[in-house]
C-alpha cells in the first residue's frame, strides 16, 4: 500500500471492472468484463505531486477518475478527507462534507483543451462560469479583474486581449493554459492532469509543466499527473519531490520517489519502460539493446488478464511461480514499493522453472490504443 | 527543367545523392496576408541515411515532407526545384511530373507513412485485401508481392496470417502503424518519407518501431526521411538530424556531433528544453520566447528575438550556413554559431555539461 500521513484523497483497495458486453453477446448470455482497476490503494497528501506512467489501457486514467470522484469504484472505498465520496453523493444534505463541496475540490485538465473548451465562449466567458458558482456574491468588475489576473498568472499577457479571445484563436498551449486556469478558479485540493502535456510540443512541455508546479506552490494544490511518458512524468514528480507510480493492466507495480523509479527501477516492467525511453546522450544511446526486454510488443486483452502476476506473458524474468500466484506490493532494496517475486530473497519463485511462454490461442491482442 | 538547374544538378551533387531540393518555397495566401511555411529551403538527401527532421508544430516540417512528393494540397503553391535520383537511370525532375507519372513515383520510388494509420485504410477491406489492390494497381506480380508483404509483417512482429484476415478497426494502434509500414514497403521503394509515425502510440511500441525501421533500412537499403517534433525519439534512429526553424533549416550534422554539441543557439535550447531521463531536473529549461508567426516572421535570422546571442547583424541579415568547425557535413544558420557553446551549455546525462 502507498500511505501518507494525512492524505487528502485514500484510495482503499479500488477496483474497477466494466461491463462491456455488447447486445448479441447478451441476448446469448456471455459477458465480457474489462478489469480496468485491480486493488489499488493509494494515498494523495497536501501539496503532492504524484504521477501515473503505464501504456494505454493499463487503467491510469481510470485510477485517477476514482481518485477525483469522476468514477465510481466497483470494489473497495475513496473518501476525501475522511469522508466516503460515493456516500456523500447518496446521502446528500446528511453527509458530513456536502457532496457539491467534494466535486468542486477534485477537478481535472483534460489531454486535449481544444475540446475541453466551449469553442463559441471567449476566454473571459469560460472562466466566469467557476467563479460565478464558487463566488456568486462576486460583482461583474471584480470578476473581470480577477480573471485578468489569473490571465496574467498563466503566462497569457496582456490579458485584456487574450480573455476576449475564443479557443480557436489560442495555440494548444494557450488553450491548456485556460483549461488550467479554470480547474484552479474552483480552489481545487487535488487536480486529475490527465496527459496534460502529451498533446504538447515537447519544446513547450517543460514550460507547461513548471507552470503547473508554480500554481501548486501558490494554491496549494496536489496534482495526479498522468502520462504514457516516463520523462515527463520525471519531470513533473522530479522536481517537488513527488512519486511515481508505474501501473500494469490495472495494478500498481511500482511506486516511489520519482528520481528512485527513474534512476533505480525495480520491477521488470519499470525497466521495460525505462528501455523505451529515448536517451538524448549518444554514447549511453549506443551501449542500449535494440532489441525490447519483454517477450511480447503487444499488450494483452485487460478482458483476460493474465493469471497469477499480469505481466508474466511479457516478463523476460518470468518463472513458473509467476503465472500461477500473484505479488503484492512490497519493499525491495530501494525506497520503492514493487509487485514482484524478485524483491523477496525466501520466495519460491527463485526455485521455481523459467516460464516458457504460452501461446494461448484465446489471448486477444487489446485493441484500445491511443 | 531548366538550364540552370540540370547545370547545377550535375555539376554540385554528389554521386550518393537520393534527393535534391533547392530553394523550395510553400506559401499559402490567408486574409491576414501571405504566409510562407516552407522558405527557401535547399537541402541533399544521401542514398540509404536515416536522415531525422526536427521541429516543432507549425516550423514547416510536414510541408517539406509533402513538397518532397509533390503532395501540397491546395491552394498551397510549391515552388523551386527537386530532383531524384534512382540508383539507375535519369535524375527525375519531381515537379514536372504529370498525374500518372507521379501516382507511379508516389508509391514505387518514394512511399509515405503518416500519423494517422487509421485514416490510411479503408475500413470496409480487409488488410489482405489492401496490399493485394496496391500490388496489382501498380502491375507488380501479385505472388511475389503478397509474399514480400508477408515476410515484412512478420519482420515487425505481426502474425501474417491474422494480420490479413483482418480489417482496420480489429487492430490495435500499433498494429495497425506496423502494418501501414509494411503496406508502404511492399512495392520496394527506395524512400519512406514518415511523417511522426509514431506520435499517436506508446512509448514501448513508438520505440520497439524505431528499432524496426533502422533494421529495414539495413536489410533492404532504404533511405528513410523521419520527421517529427520528438527529438529524443529521432536521437537513437537517426544518421544525421537536420533542425527546422521558422519554416526553414537551421542546422546539420551527423547526429552524433549534433547532440553532443550543437552548434545554432535554437538547436542547443531546444536540447535543453526537451524532458528526459537522464539531464539533472534543475538544468531543463523551457525556451524563452514564441513561436513565429508564418504571416510575421522576423526579418534577419528568424529566431534573434529569442537568441541570447543576437547582435544588430542577425536583425539586419539572414544567416546562410557556416561549416562549423570546417566540417563540411556540420552546418550551422548562425552567425554567431562559435559562441553558441559558452552562451547557452546543456547536459544530456547526469554528470558532464558541454
Amino acid at each position: 500500500m502507498a500511505r501518507s500521513a494525512d492524505p487528502v484523497v485514500e484510495l482503499d483497495n479500488v477496483q474497477v471492472h466494466f461491463n462491456d458486453t455488447g447486445f448479441i453477446d447478451k441476448l446469448r448470455g456471455d459477458e465480457t468484463i474489462v478489469h480496468a482497476v485491480e486493488d489499488v490503494s493509494l494515498d494523495i497528501a497536501e501539496n503532492e505531486a504524484i504521477a501515473l506512467v503505464g501504456e494505454s489501457g493499463c487503467g491510469k486514467t481510470t485510477l485517477g477518475k476514482v481518485a477525483v470522484g469522476l468514477q465510481r469504484p466497483t470494489g473497495g472505498t475513496i473518501r476525501y478527507r475522511g469522508q466516503d465520496i460515493w456516500e456523500a453523493k447518496e446521502n446528500g444534505r446528511n453527509s458530513e462534507i456536502p457532496y457539491s463541496k467534494i466535486r468542486q475540490s477534485l477537478q481535472i485538465v483534460h489531454q486535449d483543451p481544444g475540446s475541453s473548451l466551449n469553442p463559441n465562449r471567449t476566454v473571459l466567458t469560460s472562466l466566469e462560469v467557476p467563479l460565478k458558482m464558487t463566488q456568486s456574491e462576486m460583482g461583474a468588475d471584480a470578476r473581470e479583474q480577477r480573471i485578468y489576473q489569473l490571465l496574467e498568472y498563466l503566462g497569457m499577457k496582456p490579458p485584456q486581449d487574450y480573455a476576449h479571445r475564443y479557443p480557436h484563436q489560442l495555440s494548444g498551449g494557450e488553450q491548456q493554459r485556460v483549461a488550467l486556469g479554470r480547474a484552479l478558479l474552483m480552489s481545487p485540493d487535488v487536480i486529475l492532469a490527465d496527459e496534460a502535456v502529451s498533446a504538447l510540443d515537447v519544446s513547450l512541455r517543460v514550460e507547461m509543466m513548471d507552470l503547473m508546479h508554480d500554481l501548486q506552490e501558490v494554491f496549494n494544490t496536489s496534482f495526479v499527473f498522468i502520462s504514457h511518458d516516463f520523462a515527463n512524468a520525471r519531470y513533473f514528480a522530479g522536481k517537488v519531490g513527488g512519486k511515481i507510480g508505474v501501473m500494469y493492466l490495472g495494478e500498481l507495480v511500482e511506486f516511489g520517489p520519482a528520481e528512485e523509479v527513474i534512476r533505480n527501477p525495480q520491477h521488470p516492467y519499470t525497466k521495460v519502460l525505462s528501455w523505451a525511453t529515448p536517451t538524448l546522450d549518444p554514447d549511453l544511446a549506443a551501449e542500449e539493446s535494440m532489441d525490447p526486454p519483454v517477450r511480447k510488443i503487444d499488450i494483452p486483452d485487460p478482458v483476460n488478464p493474465p493469471s497469477g502476476c499480469r505481466f508474466h506473458t511479457r516478463c523476460p524474468d518470468a518463472r513458473e511461480a509467476c503465472a500461477r500466484e500473484s505479488p503484492s506490493l512490497q519493499r525491495g532494496e530501494t525506497d520503492s514499493l514493487v509487485s514482484c517475486f524478485r524483491m523477496d530473497d525466501q520466495h519460491e519463485y527463485w526455485n521455481s522453472d523459467p516460464f516458457e511462454g504460452d501461446d494461448d490461442p484465446t489471448e486477444r491482442e487489446h485493441a484500445g490504443e491511443q | 527543367m531548366s538550364d540552370s538547374s540540370l547545370h547545377s544538378a550535375g555539376s554540385v551533387s554528389k554521386p550518393d545523392t537520393i534527393f535534391e531540393v533547392e530553394n523550395v518555397s510553400v506559401s499559402f495566401d490567408m486574409n491576414r496576408g501571405h504566409s510562407r511555411v516552407v522558405d527557401d529551403v535547399s537541402v541533399e538527401i544521401e542514398r540509404d541515411e536515416i536522415i531525422g527532421v526536427v521541429g516543432e508544430s507549425g516550423s514547416g516540417k510536414s510541408m517539406f515532407a509533402a513538397a518532397l512528393l509533390d503532395a501540397v494540397v491546395e491552394p498551397g503553391l510549391l515552388s523551386g526545384e527537386i530532383t531524384y535520383y534512382p540508383e539507375d537511370g535519369e535524375p527525375i525532375d519531381v515537379l514536372s511530373l504529370d498525374d500518372d507519372e507521379l501516382r507511379r513515383f508516389r508509391w514505387e520510388e518514394v512511399a509515405m507513412v503518416d500519423q494517422g494509420a487509421m485514416d490510411s485504410f479503408n475500413p470496409t477491406m480487409s488488410i489482405e485485401e489492401h496490399f493485394r489492390e496496391t500490388i496489382l494497381a501498380h502491375e507488380a506480380n501479385l505472388e511475389e508481392g503478397m509474399d514480400h508483404a508477408r515476410e515484412l509483417l512478420a519482420e515487425l512482429y505481426l502474425d501474417p496470417d491474422r494480420v490479413f484476415e483482418a480489417y482496420p478497426h480489429e487492430l490495435s494502434g500499433g498494429m495497425q502503424q506496423r502494418t501501414l509500414i509494411a503496406l508502404s514497403m511492399v512495392l520496394k521503394p527506395n524512400v519512406i518519407v514518415m511523417d511522426e509515425p509514431t506520435a499517436a502510440l506508446d512509448l514501448l511500441m513508438q520505440r520497439s518501431i524505431t528499432s524496426l525501421i533502422s533494421q529495414l533500412r539495413d536489410k533492404y537499403g532504404i533511405t528513410v526521411i523521419f520527421i517529427t517534433h520528438d527529438l529524443p525519439l529521432v536521437a537513437g534512429l537517426a544518421d544525421r538530424l537536420g533542425v527546422m526553424y521558422a519554416f526553414d533549416f537551421v542546422e546539420f550534422g551527423p547526429t552524433y556531433d549534433v547532440l553532443k554539441d550543437a552548434a545554432h543557439p535554437y538547436t542547443r535550447a531546444l536540447l535543453k528544453a526537451v524532458p528526459n531521463t537522464l539531464t539533472p531536473l534543475e538544468d531543463m529549461r523551457p525556451i524563452d520566447g514564441d513561436s513565429p508567426d508564418p504571416v510575421d516572421v522576423p526579418r534577419g535570422c528568424s529566431y534573434h528575438p529569442r537568441c541570447p546571442l543576437a547582435t544588430q547583424e542577425c536583425i539586419d541579415s539572414d544567416p546562410s550556413f557556416y561549416e562549423v568547425h570546417g566540417d563540411r557535413e556540420r552546418l550551422s544558420a548562425c552567425h554567431h554559431w562559435e559562441d553558441a557553446a559558452e552562451a547557452i551549455p546543456y547536459s544530456l546525462s547526469t554528470e558532464e555539461r558541454v
